[in-house]
């Protein structure tokens, strides 16, 4: 089912709970169980039947959170797809996110009761109205535990403020206000207001003829909230300071890895494109993801990456296909864990890939029914590309490129990651002793 | 897309093959893809991906459903007329009956074109039709 299709996965800043959001605008919400321990890669498979365990993560909370809708105005037909979520820090007993389709953002309570008033004088049980004259006595009501109930309501909706299609949100740091980026623009929101953002970067140009690159993400320094970073359909990445003026057409920083002339090709900016930016946990670093590698950017150095990692470059001589099929234009995220020491990405067949930046070893793992049982240890993976296919290796024609794994997210202090293969879930631990 | 000192980067097999041909992996595929698409234009996969990806969602005028009056609009061939819509069609009837131009009176036959029409005096309008084509909103 196309509804199905999971399109963000993010865990919250505890990692205590795992929110998805699907192609069909429903956000469904994991919560961990009690603690665990083990040793190697072990599958957690997800379903709703499942017994709970401790150290599992079972579904918590689930809710339509945006619909399909049409700007008669525009005719312009606007997907309820949820783009993003992100969690806002937990304040209180209830946790809140924001979640975002093309066009509104919205910011969702999601709260427990597990009590419940009972012994109104003016209704009786079921809610009914009581008949005043049969009220004889007063009393007090009383709360009762009940069946937990877990419930999900809007409490803010952000819209009309994006011409073009919002593709990241982020939370800033002072937890008062967050971002929302779109094609051409970025805005600034305070999340008690509804009615009205800032502006922050504009790139629409006056003649859209003259259009040559696109914002694809943009993302708050985890820090400082003055700072945030946004990515281009050119490869390139601008750092911004808000203090330096109210629009931040100027930036502060320009990443940019020189291109070698001689390399280039009419694929050349495609695969270029970044769909993804993050910041490191440290804020030292920032991580892109393009078509074919990801890379570590020090902000201390504009001029070229510290670090690139090849994802699946074997792709480079299927480009011309690729292109056909659309599959060029594949929009993969990247994820660091929590120490900074490792990020990971995905790519085809859904396969996805982890490069450990301090021993430089990366492996390739497979997330698939038919490959993992329950508990078992993934068993790493190997594209051939030569024409000498080792017995358990893929080869590159065999490659199945509607499985692609776009979004993956990493627990925020444990080797705990969830990985979304088309409109499955799976959630992988690290069991460490 | 080379890295610096003391970062992972492995070219894999195919490079190898292909460096000793000179081309690059990227070439080839270029080549290819203009051989099948002669027309595929000359500036380097820009705009055009760009305007698409800003006009994603947007329905053609064409295949956006209106709800209309009658709208005739017959082909012109030869020693037939065409007309522009329902009113100019009607116009031309009434000429045709020899002048019989409406009077200032209600007259539910001809109300367009020669007087001001009342409320009462307009056919019925059409209901609008039901967007079904939008109704899920999830158009493959």
């Amino acid at each position: 089912v196309v509804a199905d299709i999971i399109s963000t996965v993010e865990f919250n800043h505890t990692g205590e709970l795992l929110a998805t959001g699907d192609k069909g605008g429903r956000v469904v919400i994991f919560q961990r169980e009690q603690e665990v321990s083990g040793e190697g890669w072990r599958v957690l498979q997800l379903s709703k039947n499942q017994v709970h365990r401790r150290g599992e993560y079972n579904v918590y909370s689930t809710f339509q959170s945006h619909e399909p809708e049409f700007d008669y105005l525009k005719s312009l037909e606007i997907e309820e797809k949820i783009n993003k979520i992100r969690w806002l820090p937990q304040q209180n007993a209830a946790y809140f996110l924001l979640s975002t389709n093309d066009k509104t953002v919205k910011l969702w309570k999601v709260s427990e009761r597990d009590k419940r008033p009972e012994g109104y004088n003016l209704k009786d049980e079921e809610g009914r109205l009581r008949d005043p004259a049969t009220i004889t006595t007063l009393r007090v009501p009383v709360l009762r535990p009940m069946d937990l109930m877990v419930e999900a309501t809007p409490r803010r909706v952000f819209a009309n403020a994006h011409t073009y299609h919002i593709n990241s949100i982020s939370v800033n740091s002072d937890y008062e206000t967050y971002m929302s980026a779109d094609d051409l623009r970025i805005n600034l929101w305070n999340f008690e207001i509804t009615n009205q953002s800032f502006n922050i970067v504009d790139i629409k140009p006056a003649n859209m003829e003259e259009l040559t690159e696109v914002i694809t993400a943009a993302e708050f320094h985890p820090h400082h909230c003055n700072t945030f970073v946004y990515s281009s359909s050119k490869g390139t990445i601008r750092l911004c300071d808000m203090r330096a003026s109210a629009l931040c057409d100027r930036h502060t920083k320009f990443f940019e890895e020189p291109e070698d002339p001689s390399n280039r090709s009419f694929f050349s900016e495609i695969i270029s494109s970044i769909s993804d930016v993050k910041f490191s946990h440290s804020g030292r670093y920032i991580m892109t993801r393009d078509y074919l590698t990801v890379k570590v950017w020090d902000l201390n150095m504009e001029n070229r990456p510290i670090e690139t990692y090849q994802v699946h470059d074997y792709l480079r001589s299927k480009l011309c296909s690729l292109y056909e099929n659309d599959c060029i234009f594949d929009k993969f995220e990247c994820v660091w864990n929590g120490s900074d020491s490792v990020i990971m990405t995905g790519s085809y067949n859904n396969f996805f890939r982890m490069f450990d930046r301090n021993t430089k070893r990366d492996v390739t793992l497979e997330a698939s029914r038919e490959n993992s049982k329950p508990r078992a240890i993934l068993k790493p993976r190997k594209v051939c590309v030569g024409g000498k296919r080792r017995k358990d290796e893929i080869s590159v024609d065999s490659l199945d490129f509607s499985k692609k794994i776009l979004h993956t997210a990493w627990h925020p202090s444990e080797n705990i990651i969830a990985v979304a293969a088309t409109n499955n879930l799976y959630i992988f631990q690290d069991k460490v002793n | 897309l080379a890295g610096g000192p003391g970062c992972n980067v492995c070219y894999g097999l195919v490079e190898d093959t292909q460096e000793k041909e000179g081309i690059l992996p990227e070439r080839a595929e270029e080549a290819k893809l203009k051989a099948k698409y002669p027309s595929l234009g000359q500036k380097p996969g820009g705009s055009d991906f760009l305007m698409k990806r800003l006009q994603k969602g947007v329905w053609g005028i064409i295949s956006y459903p209106l709800s209309l009056d009658v709208l005739l609009c017959v082909d012109k061939i030869e020693g037939e007329t065409s007309y522009f819509d329902s009113g100019d069609y009607n116009m031309a009837k009434a000429k045709m009956k020899n002048k019989q131009l409406p009077s200032a009176g209600p007259d539910k036959n001809l109300v367009t074109g020669d007087h001001i029409p009342t409320p009462q005096d307009l056919p019925q309008r059409k209901s609008s039709l039901v967007t079904s084509k939008l109704a899920g909103g999830q158009v493959e």
